[in-house]
């Protein structure tokens, strides 16, 4: 490690959020407040999170990372639902999506031996899928409300046509898809170009040679693709049905 | 019997009642006008007939069997809404007239989409033409179009002649009537229109929710 943290450096960084906080306060932005109550959330949640995953990692207990792991899927469902505005179900859809996402993509690259069920893996991987999924799902929950009342006119006239749920909202389906994986795609398409992305920057930042982090970001990029999709198919194909009654019939 | 029964049907919203007392019974290729003035429920009656909305209160019975014993889906496909103001889906015609076809996995019929077209005064080469590109009468007519391409028994038309000139009304009402004779198609149409309302072969009015004594013969 060439890289030296602590704690009085990161005391003179907090010069940082002043930059941030006087240009919002010239601005009037109004997001002062905000700002303010952010960064003690952010660093009393890491440093709990920080001591929280060592003794984990000192523990190392099947059923303690597994318990981690749902933690993780259930709050990043919760958030999920918080995108939903109003669809019924939204929490158990989202956690659904999330937690086969996240245990598909875990599956597989375990089976591929790219991880190790150590928690050291699960639980910063675990993370990292499943609130990707989380933001994939938020935005294909947002695409579905704001093309079902776009759309409404003409999903009712297929409906009337006696289409089904399915054919009647098929066009809003797969844009909605396509919205929640778009982030993901336009990540891995620009990935090394426009920006390095958090976890190669943290590798090579705490002195990893960067052939070897990159070779960890394919994998994540891989990994990600695999989730965001898995999320937000599933999501959607669940979500959608919600915008009708069991007659039938389009309730917006 | 009867084919559509209305028995005491209501319907409201939270506290306004939009419907009330409807009391209605239409035959098999019957043709049914309505008239009414602006928000007296037209709409709503024909699209709670259609399955696109459910009474709350009342009795609604098609072919003899309350309504809730249908699949709506199958329903729908046997009794057909078209639009007040439609709009036409996807990019061209045929987008539109194919529809019918793939939701029930059925092969497009080319040429009796034609045959519709000219029918109704457009052409083959329509059938690629993209939506934007056709006139207000011209979408129209395809949107009637679209709901006839596979016969429904019932055909609700809700104002689908209202905005068109002397001669688009001619195409539409010519088309209607071959559907009614020829084809046995019952027709339900609501009208602002006093031509078409003085024309009516049975006149149902509404005001206010409710069908006008002695309107329902
Ligand atoms: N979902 C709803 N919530 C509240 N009011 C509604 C709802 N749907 C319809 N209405 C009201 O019910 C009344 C009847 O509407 P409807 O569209 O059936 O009238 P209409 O006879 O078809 O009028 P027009 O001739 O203008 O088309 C109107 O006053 C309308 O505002
Ligand atoms: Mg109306």
């Amino acid at each position: 490690m060439n890289l030296a943290v602590n704690n009085q450096s990161l005391m003179l960084a907090l010069g940082l959020v002043l930059i941030a906080l006087a240009i919002g306060w010239k601005e009037k932005l109004g997001i002062d407040k905000d700002m303010i109550i952010g960064v003690i959330r952010a660093v009393i949640q890491l440093f709990v999170v920080g001591y929280l995953l060592k003794s984990v990692f000192k523990v190392d207990n099947i059923w303690l990372t597994l318990t981690l792991i749902l933690i993780i899927i259930f709050n990043a469902g919760y958030n999920a639902k918080q995108r939903s505005n109003g669809i019924p179900d939204a929490l158990p859809i989202s956690i659904g999506a999330i937690l086969i996402s996240t245990a598909v993509t875990l599956g597989v690259l375990m089976l591929a031996g790219a991880i190790k069920f150590i928690p050291a893996q699960m639980i910063p991987i675990s993370g990292m899928i499943a609130s990707n999924s989380m933001v994939a799902i938020g935005l294909c929950y947002r695409n579905l409300n704001a093309q079902f009342r776009q759309e409404r006119q003409a999903v009712l006239e297929k409906l009337a046509l006696g289409a089904d749920l399915k054919d009647a909202s098929k066009d809003i389906l797969r844009d909605s898809i396509k919205t929640g994986m778009q982030p993901t795609i336009d990540g891995a398409k620009t990935v090394g170009i426009v920006s390095l992305p958090g976890m190669m920057s943290g590798l090579i930042f705490a002195g990893v040679d960067p052939v070897r982090a990159i070779k960890y970001q394919v994998m994540v990029t891989f990994m990600l693709l695999s989730a965001t999709s898995i999320g937000s198919v599933l999501a959607c194909y669940w979500a959608y049905k919600r915008f009708y009654n069991d007659q039938k019939q389009l309730l917006i | 019997m009867s084919l559509i029964e209305l028995v005491d049907l209501g319907y409201h919203v939270d506290d306004t009642c939009i419907l009330k007392e409807i009391n209605l019974t239409i035959d098999r290729q019957e043709w049914v006008t309505i008239a009414g003035p602006s928000g007296s429920g037209k709409s709503t009656l024909v699209r709670i007939i259609a399955s696109l909305l459910s009474k709350t209160s009342g009795e609604l019975n098609f072919d003899g069997d309350p309504i809730e014993l249908y699949d709506p889906i199958t329903y729908r496909r046997r009794v057909s809404y078209s639009f007040q103001q439609p709009t036409l889906f996807g990019n061209t015609v045929q987008d539109n007239l194919q529809f019918p076809y793939d939701i029930r996995q059925m092969p497009f019929d080319r040429d009796r989409a034609i045959r519709g077209l000219e029918y109704v005064g457009l052409a083959a080469a329509d059938l690629a033409k993209p939506v934007v590109d056709l006139s207000g009468g011209q979408r129209q007519r395809v949107a009637l179009l679209r709901n006839v391409m596979i016969y429904p028994e019932v055909l609700i038309l809700d104002e689908v002649t209202a905005g068109l000139d002397e001669e688009n009304k001619a195409f539409v009402w010519s088309m209607i009537r071959h559907f009614n004779e020829d084809d046995g198609l019952t027709i339900i149409a609501i009208t602002h229109d006093q031509a078409e309302i003085a024309a009516a072969s049975r006149l149902i009015t509404l005001t206010a929710g409710k069908i006008d004594a002695g309107g329902a013969q």
